[in-house]
């Protein structure tokens, strides 16, 4: 009931590809998250599936119906917007029932349904009220509900916390994860931020330039990664890339994630000084300059005392450390 | 009262600067305005002077309402004033949201050659346009008066909208969309609100050069039947004598319906043009 197929979807904006034929399969009820650097075109596919933007070529299949001639209201969808996109001049309560009133659903059905959505979503208080008097946080709430009252085949969230403070953001978090385990609706999310996308993600497509470069669960793609730029883009701080020559390897770079490091002050394979130390209280993170790696971020677990100057040596676990090719893959 | 942004030397400057230009903007305003009042007498004696219980006179009103059919020219300039501002308002708006919202090829062409009537004025084309209304048999009627001051006033319209446009925000046309709005419903209940003060700009731009035309209503419609104030004031201006009294008594009229309509526009004119400075 919330399936989706994406069949070799291009799009190009004159000369400008910015979707490179992309395939994907989404079953009902994951939680799909699209994830990758500004300009990646991962905004892009997200309209083309939801019908704002026809795709250059290729399919959109929504459930085994092919939707890439249906307009946006017909495919049983719903969007969240970044900038919440309420109508301002409607009340929380009709923001929530204008879609319904459009496709003729009768009074009682969608009071009922504002019902439910607005219990769940805690916004009974401000149901009469116009976008103009709520928080920020409210407003996205008020989107979100927007969403679901419509019960669509398929959610759709175009970075819906980029405009909400940090600790909002983490709490809207939780909010989507939780209407995502009691919905067990098929949601399609789309963010820049790769530890959203490792919190709410049953499945990640990480995308870059036009192009998937990997999809799979969370843990695979941190513990697995296809190549060099899914290596980097997940996982915080970012792996360490070391030219492979500098270090006599065959491998054209090696990466190893700043956690998989450990320091000594008396010996190690990497010699270094410490440039900067970062103290998070929970973990430390040290900037060393080696020798031999050049700079890398280690992560240490606690508190790590360690003033710039000092000299470190810093061991890359060998186990998890990762080899890749001229051509950016990983080497077996 | 803080002293760093308040200096009383530089606060007097100011209001006299601006009191400076409020009092010559609206000299000629209140010199109409009060000679309207005087005996013919009064006017050439001291036309600087305003009324006194000797001069007071009402003449030039009684002159105006009594001769002519001046409610009936009011009516016409009203007519076609508030027609042409709504055609030009609807079709403007709905041009520049054409051009703001959708990609076709052409586009940046076509919003050039809506734009290019601003730099060529219409009068120009008076006589092409006389000879059309004479063939479509138009002439001495309003609706000849209400297109051309509609094609006018467009120029202005959609180059001065379609700016507005496309600072209304792409997410929440597109959240109509996917409630299932219709185009017209997204233009006319999602954005037409949001551009309210830039339209209330525009209507001002465009309704005051109407209602003061006097070339148009003298070559497209002369007849009594569809003479509007402006044109109808030159009834009082004679070859040989000028009834004084009645020209600034007609034009004191004149300005009451535009200054009426002007009010209402300008609350929503402050907000459209400080509208993006502050935010």
């Amino acid at each position: 009931m919330g399936s989706l197929n994406i069949e070799n979807v291009k799009k190009a904006f004159g000369p400008v590809e910015v979707l490179k034929g992309i395939n994907l399969e989404v079953t009902d009820g994951e939680f799909v998250v699209f994830v990758g650097p500004s300009g990646c075109g991962k905004s892009t596919l997200l309209r083309v599936i939801a019908g704002l933007e026809d795709s250059t070529s290729g399919r959109v299949v929504i459930d085994g119906a092919d939707v890439s001639a249906t307009p946006p209201a017909k495919r049983g969808i719903a969007m969240v917007f970044q900038t919440y996109a309420l109508y301002p001049h409607l009340t929380v309560k009709n923001n929530m029932g204008l879609g319904l009133k459009q496709a003729g659903t009768p009074a009682a059905e969608i009071d009922r349904r504002i019902g439910i959505a607005s219990s769940m979503l805690s916004l009974e208080p401000y149901l009469a009220r116009r976008p103009a008097e709520l928080s920020g946080g409210q407003r996205q709430r008020v989107a979100i509900g927007r969403a679901v009252v419509r019960e669509p085949k398929l959610f759709l969230f175009d970075e819906p916390l980029s405009n909400l403070d940090a600790a909002l953001r983490v709490n809207t978090r939780l909010e989507i994860a939780q209407l995502h385990r009691r919905l067990k609706a098929t949601m399609i999310y789309v963010t820049h931020d790769q530890v959203e996308a490792m919190t709410l993600a049953d499945k990640i497509v990480v995308l870059n330039a036009g192009k998937i470069e990997q999809i799979g669960g969370p843990m695979e793609l941190y513990n697995s990664p296809a190549n060099e730029f899914v290596a980097g883009f997940i996982g915080s701080p970012k792996m360490n890339f070391v030219d492979g020559a500098r270090l006599g390897e065959t491998a054209k770079t090696i990466g190893v994630r700043p956690e998989h490091l450990t320091v000594d002050a008396k010996s190690g394979a990497w010699m270094g000084t410490v440039v900067h130390a970062e103290h998070l209280g929970a973990d430390t993170n040290l900037y060393l300059d080696c020798e031999k790696a050049g700079l890398i971020t280690v992560r240490i677990f606690g508190v790590y005392n360690a003033e710039p100057g000092a000299t470190l040596y810093a061991t890359p676990d060998p186990a998890r450390t990762y080899r890749f090719g001229a051509d950016g893959k990983v080497l077996k | 009262m803080s002293t760093a942004t308040h200096s009383l030397p530089r606060t007097i400057g100011a209001h006299v600067v601006l009191l400076t230009y409020t009092v010559i903007a609206l000299f000629p305003v209140i010199i109409v305005i009060m000679n309207s009042f005087k005996s013919r007498a009064a006017i050439f004696g001291a036309p600087l002077a305003p009324p006194t219980p000797n001069t007071f006179d009402l003449i030039g009103y009684t002159t105006v309402i009594g001769q002519g059919d001046f409610i009936h020219y009011f009516q016409n300039s009203l007519v076609v004033t508030v027609a042409s501002l709504f055609f030009v308002l609807l079709f403007g708006a709905m041009a520049a949201f054409a051009l703001s919202e959708y990609r076709f090829r052409g586009n940046s062409l076509m919003g050039l050659y809506l734009a290019l009537g601003i730099m060529i004025p219409i009068r120009l084309a008076t006589v092409a346009i006389l000879q059309l209304m004479v063939m479509s048999g138009l002439v001495n009627t309003l609706t000849a008066l209400i297109l051309v001051y509609t094609a006018q006033g467009l120029p202005l319209a959609v180059f001065i909208l379609s700016e507005f446009m496309k600072q209304v925000s792409d997410d929440l046309k597109n959240a109509g969309r996917i409630d299932g709005l219709s185009e017209y419903t997204i233009f006319f209940r999602l954005v037409l609100p949001l551009v309210r003060p830039s339209m209330a700009t525009v209507a001002v731009f465009t309704m005051i050069p109407i209602w003061n035309d006097l070339w148009f209503p003298l070559i497209l419609a002369p007849s009594e039947e569809t003479k509007t104030v402006t044109l109808g004031a030159q009834l009082f201006l004679g070859q040989f004598v000028t009834n004084w009294n009645a020209i600034l008594a007609a034009l004191s009229l004149a300005i009451m319906p535009v200054l009426i309509l002007y009010v209402i526009f300008s609350r929503q004119l402050i907000r459209g043009i400080t509208s993006g400075a502050v935010k």
